[in-house]
Protein backbone atom coordinates (compact mmCIF):
# COMPACT_ATOMS: atom_id res chain seq x y z
CA UNK A 1 0.00 0.00 0.00
CA UNK A 2 1.54 3.22 -0.90
CA UNK A 3 2.20 5.41 1.67
CA UNK A 4 -0.45 8.42 1.65
CA UNK A 5 -0.22 12.05 4.08
CA UNK A 6 -2.92 14.16 4.95
CA UNK A 7 -1.87 17.42 6.66
CA UNK A 8 -3.85 18.87 9.36
CA UNK A 9 -2.86 21.99 11.96
CA UNK A 10 -3.49 21.49 15.75
CA UNK A 11 -2.75 25.47 16.89
CA UNK A 12 0.46 25.91 16.07
CA UNK A 13 1.49 22.40 15.47
CA UNK A 14 1.44 20.61 12.21
CA UNK A 15 0.37 17.16 12.48
CA UNK A 16 0.67 14.55 9.39
CA UNK A 17 -1.38 11.13 9.78
CA UNK A 18 0.30 8.87 7.69
CA UNK A 19 -1.29 5.71 6.56
CA UNK A 20 0.58 2.59 4.27
CA UNK A 21 4.27 1.40 4.21
CA UNK A 22 7.15 3.87 4.63
CA UNK A 23 9.77 2.14 2.00
CA UNK A 24 12.02 2.50 -0.23
CA UNK A 25 10.44 4.44 -3.70
CA UNK A 26 7.78 6.38 -3.40
CA UNK A 27 6.74 5.62 0.03
CA UNK A 28 9.87 7.32 1.50
CA UNK A 29 9.56 10.14 -1.11
CA UNK A 30 6.16 10.91 0.15
CA UNK A 31 7.55 11.29 3.83
CA UNK A 32 10.41 13.28 2.43
CA UNK A 33 8.33 16.02 0.08
CA UNK A 34 5.91 16.63 3.08
CA UNK A 35 8.21 17.70 5.43
CA UNK A 36 10.50 19.27 3.25
CA UNK A 37 7.55 21.22 2.53
CA UNK A 38 6.49 21.99 6.13
CA UNK A 39 9.46 23.50 7.11
CA UNK A 40 9.74 25.50 3.89
CA UNK A 41 6.83 27.20 5.07
CA UNK A 42 7.92 27.67 8.33
CA UNK A 43 6.02 25.15 10.28
CA UNK A 44 8.54 24.07 13.26
CA UNK A 45 6.27 21.73 15.36
CA UNK A 46 5.91 18.91 13.82
CA UNK A 47 4.41 15.71 14.58
CA UNK A 48 4.39 12.13 12.32
CA UNK A 49 1.64 10.36 12.73
CA UNK A 50 2.52 6.71 12.22
CA UNK A 51 -0.61 4.94 13.70
CA UNK A 52 -1.79 3.36 10.14
CA UNK A 53 1.88 2.97 8.91
CA UNK A 54 2.75 -1.09 9.40
CA UNK A 55 5.41 -1.40 7.89
CA UNK A 56 9.08 0.72 7.33
CA UNK A 57 12.23 -0.87 6.04
CA UNK A 58 16.20 0.18 6.28
CA UNK A 59 14.83 3.68 3.62
CA UNK A 60 12.17 4.56 5.43
CA UNK A 61 13.90 4.94 9.10
CA UNK A 62 16.55 7.29 6.57
CA UNK A 63 13.79 9.48 5.40
CA UNK A 64 12.83 9.59 9.62
CA UNK A 65 16.63 10.16 10.44
CA UNK A 66 16.41 13.13 7.31
CA UNK A 67 13.37 14.29 8.52
CA UNK A 68 14.43 14.87 11.79
CA UNK A 69 17.88 16.48 10.86
CA UNK A 70 16.08 18.89 8.71
CA UNK A 71 13.78 19.91 11.56
CA UNK A 72 16.23 20.35 14.00
CA UNK A 73 18.56 22.51 11.25
CA UNK A 74 15.83 24.79 11.12
CA UNK A 75 15.36 24.92 14.76
CA UNK A 76 11.94 23.28 15.06
CA UNK A 77 11.34 20.18 16.77
CA UNK A 78 9.83 16.65 15.30
CA UNK A 79 7.63 14.30 17.25
CA UNK A 80 6.59 10.45 16.04
CA UNK A 81 3.64 9.70 17.09
CA UNK A 82 1.39 6.08 17.84
CA UNK A 83 4.41 3.70 16.53
CA UNK A 84 3.11 0.44 15.67
CA UNK A 85 4.71 -2.89 17.32
CA UNK A 86 6.61 -3.50 14.32
CA UNK A 87 7.79 -0.03 13.47
CA UNK A 88 8.67 0.17 17.34
CA UNK A 89 10.46 -2.49 16.71
CA UNK A 90 12.56 -1.14 14.12
CA UNK A 91 13.10 2.29 15.65
CA UNK A 92 14.52 0.39 19.08
CA UNK A 93 16.84 -1.77 17.51
CA UNK A 94 18.50 0.62 15.51
CA UNK A 95 19.14 2.69 19.01
CA UNK A 96 16.65 5.53 17.40
CA UNK A 97 14.44 5.57 20.84
CA UNK A 98 17.67 7.79 21.43
CA UNK A 99 17.15 10.08 18.72
CA UNK A 100 13.67 10.42 18.25
CA UNK A 101 10.89 12.00 20.53
CA UNK A 102 8.78 9.12 20.18
CA UNK A 103 4.78 9.47 21.69
CA UNK A 104 2.02 7.46 22.73
CA UNK A 105 -0.62 9.87 22.59
CA UNK A 106 -1.55 12.83 20.64
CA UNK A 107 -2.68 15.33 23.77
CA UNK A 108 0.72 14.89 25.36
CA UNK A 109 2.56 14.99 21.93
CA UNK A 110 1.04 18.19 21.68
CA UNK A 111 1.76 19.84 25.10
CA UNK A 112 5.69 18.42 25.03
CA UNK A 113 6.21 21.09 22.37
CA UNK A 114 8.95 23.47 23.73
CA UNK B 1 17.08 -40.44 -0.87
CA UNK B 2 15.64 -37.04 0.35
CA UNK B 3 16.12 -34.47 -2.13
CA UNK B 4 16.38 -31.01 -1.44
CA UNK B 5 13.36 -27.99 -2.63
CA UNK B 6 14.93 -25.23 -4.30
CA UNK B 7 13.38 -22.16 -6.07
CA UNK B 8 15.37 -19.65 -7.98
CA UNK B 9 14.54 -16.43 -9.46
CA UNK B 10 15.97 -13.87 -11.43
CA UNK B 11 14.70 -9.95 -11.28
CA UNK B 12 15.54 -7.15 -13.15
CA UNK B 13 17.35 -4.11 -11.18
CA UNK B 14 14.06 -2.34 -10.76
CA UNK B 15 12.29 -0.74 -7.30
CA UNK B 16 9.63 -3.10 -8.41
CA UNK B 17 11.67 -6.51 -7.83
CA UNK B 18 12.46 -5.64 -3.75
CA UNK B 19 8.41 -6.04 -3.17
CA UNK B 20 8.07 -8.82 -5.60
CA UNK B 21 11.00 -10.61 -4.00
CA UNK B 22 9.49 -9.98 -0.38
CA UNK B 23 6.10 -11.32 -1.50
CA UNK B 24 7.61 -14.10 -2.69
CA UNK B 25 9.72 -15.49 -0.09
CA UNK B 26 7.11 -14.30 2.12
CA UNK B 27 4.45 -17.09 0.28
CA UNK B 28 6.94 -19.69 0.98
CA UNK B 29 7.98 -18.82 4.45
CA UNK B 30 4.04 -19.18 4.98
CA UNK B 31 3.83 -22.43 3.44
CA UNK B 32 6.95 -23.87 5.26
CA UNK B 33 4.72 -23.02 8.26
CA UNK B 34 6.11 -20.38 9.79
CA UNK B 35 4.25 -17.61 11.92
CA UNK B 36 3.33 -14.27 10.82
CA UNK B 37 5.98 -12.90 12.92
CA UNK B 38 8.58 -15.14 11.52
CA UNK B 39 7.51 -14.68 8.02
CA UNK B 40 7.20 -10.65 8.83
CA UNK B 41 10.62 -11.02 9.68
CA UNK B 42 11.75 -13.19 7.01
CA UNK B 43 10.42 -11.05 4.31
CA UNK B 44 12.16 -7.75 5.69
CA UNK B 45 15.85 -9.54 5.57
CA UNK B 46 14.94 -10.44 2.36
CA UNK B 47 13.16 -6.85 1.55
CA UNK B 48 16.77 -5.34 2.73
CA UNK B 49 18.93 -8.20 0.94
CA UNK B 50 17.58 -7.43 -2.28
CA UNK B 51 17.70 -3.42 -1.55
CA UNK B 52 21.29 -3.68 -1.53
CA UNK B 53 21.53 -5.74 -4.51
CA UNK B 54 19.78 -3.03 -6.00
CA UNK B 55 21.42 -0.19 -4.83
CA UNK B 56 25.15 -0.95 -3.85
CA UNK B 57 25.53 -4.03 -6.07
CA UNK B 58 23.50 -3.42 -9.03
CA UNK B 59 23.75 0.45 -8.86
CA UNK B 60 20.13 0.79 -9.79
CA UNK B 61 21.51 -0.58 -13.52
CA UNK B 62 18.48 -2.51 -15.32
CA UNK B 63 19.85 -4.33 -16.98
CA UNK B 64 22.05 -5.94 -13.74
CA UNK B 65 20.30 -9.06 -12.78
CA UNK B 66 19.56 -10.26 -8.95
CA UNK B 67 19.36 -13.87 -8.59
CA UNK B 68 17.01 -14.75 -5.91
CA UNK B 69 16.86 -18.74 -4.16
CA UNK B 70 15.49 -19.92 -1.40
CA UNK B 71 16.05 -23.48 -0.95
CA UNK B 72 15.77 -25.82 2.49
CA UNK B 73 18.46 -27.67 3.40
CA UNK B 74 19.55 -29.38 7.46
CA UNK B 75 15.73 -27.96 8.33
CA UNK B 76 16.39 -24.34 7.87
CA UNK B 77 15.01 -22.42 4.52
CA UNK B 78 18.13 -20.61 3.21
CA UNK B 79 17.93 -17.27 0.83
CA UNK B 80 20.57 -16.21 -1.74
CA UNK B 81 20.64 -12.74 -2.93
CA UNK B 82 23.33 -12.18 -5.74
CA UNK B 83 24.02 -9.59 -8.04
CA UNK B 84 26.53 -8.48 -10.15
CA UNK B 85 28.41 -6.10 -8.37
CA UNK B 86 31.99 -5.54 -7.24
CA UNK B 87 31.56 -7.57 -4.27
CA UNK B 88 31.77 -6.04 -0.31
CA UNK B 89 33.53 -6.97 2.15
CA UNK B 90 31.24 -7.59 4.92
CA UNK B 91 33.98 -6.28 7.80
CA UNK B 92 33.71 -2.72 6.31
CA UNK B 93 30.13 -2.22 7.26
CA UNK B 94 29.71 0.49 9.34
CA UNK B 95 27.87 0.14 12.47
CA UNK B 96 24.68 2.13 12.67
CA UNK B 97 24.49 1.81 16.20
CA UNK B 98 27.61 3.55 16.74
CA UNK B 99 27.29 6.88 18.04
CA UNK B 100 28.58 8.62 15.14
CA UNK B 101 26.53 6.58 12.83
CA UNK B 102 23.39 6.82 13.95
CA UNK B 103 22.19 9.99 12.30
CA UNK B 104 23.19 8.63 9.28
CA UNK B 105 20.28 8.43 6.66
CA UNK B 106 21.63 5.24 5.13
CA UNK B 107 23.45 1.88 5.95
CA UNK B 108 21.36 -0.31 8.39
CA UNK B 109 20.05 -3.15 5.90
CA UNK B 110 22.97 -5.49 6.95
CA UNK B 111 22.02 -5.13 10.49
CA UNK B 112 18.31 -5.57 10.22
CA UNK B 113 19.15 -8.93 8.03
CA UNK B 114 21.66 -9.86 10.91
CA UNK B 115 18.56 -8.84 13.75
CA UNK B 116 16.07 -10.86 11.77
CA UNK B 117 17.42 -13.89 10.61
CA UNK B 118 19.22 -16.67 12.56
CA UNK B 119 22.69 -16.87 10.79
CA UNK B 120 23.13 -14.27 7.88
CA UNK B 121 26.67 -14.18 5.97
CA UNK B 122 28.09 -12.48 2.36
CA UNK B 123 30.17 -14.12 -0.25
CA UNK B 124 31.69 -13.61 -3.47
CA UNK B 125 28.64 -14.56 -6.22
CA UNK B 126 29.25 -17.38 -9.01
CA UNK B 127 29.95 -14.17 -11.18
CA UNK B 128 31.85 -12.09 -9.09
CA UNK B 129 28.75 -10.09 -7.40
CA UNK B 130 28.26 -9.83 -3.63
CA UNK B 131 26.07 -12.98 -2.59
CA UNK B 132 24.25 -12.45 0.63
CA UNK B 133 22.76 -15.84 2.34
CA UNK B 134 20.63 -15.93 5.23
CA UNK B 135 18.91 -18.54 6.84
CA UNK B 136 16.25 -18.98 9.65
CA UNK B 137 15.10 -22.49 11.41
CA UNK B 138 12.17 -24.48 9.97
CA UNK B 139 9.76 -24.40 12.34
CA UNK B 140 9.62 -27.34 14.69
CA UNK B 141 6.55 -28.76 13.81
CA UNK B 142 7.39 -28.73 10.33
CA UNK B 143 10.35 -30.81 8.28
CA UNK B 144 11.70 -29.61 5.32
CA UNK B 145 9.34 -30.01 2.33
CA UNK B 146 10.35 -33.16 0.29
CA UNK B 147 11.55 -34.79 3.23
CA UNK B 148 9.34 -37.45 5.54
Amino acid sequence: MVLRGTCRQVGDVSVVDFSGRITLGEGSAVLRRMVKDLVANGHSKIILNLEDVDYIDSSGIGELVVAHSAVETAKGELKLLNLTRRVRDIVQITRLFTIFDVQTDESSALRSFN
Amino acid sequence: MATTQSLEVTLETLIESIDLAENIVKRVAEASGFDEDDIHKIGMAVREGVINAYNYGNAQEREKKIVLTVEFEDEKMVVRITDEGPGFDLSQVPDPLAEENLLRTSGRGIFLIKAFMDEFSVQRGPKGGAEIVMSKKLPQRVSAPGRA
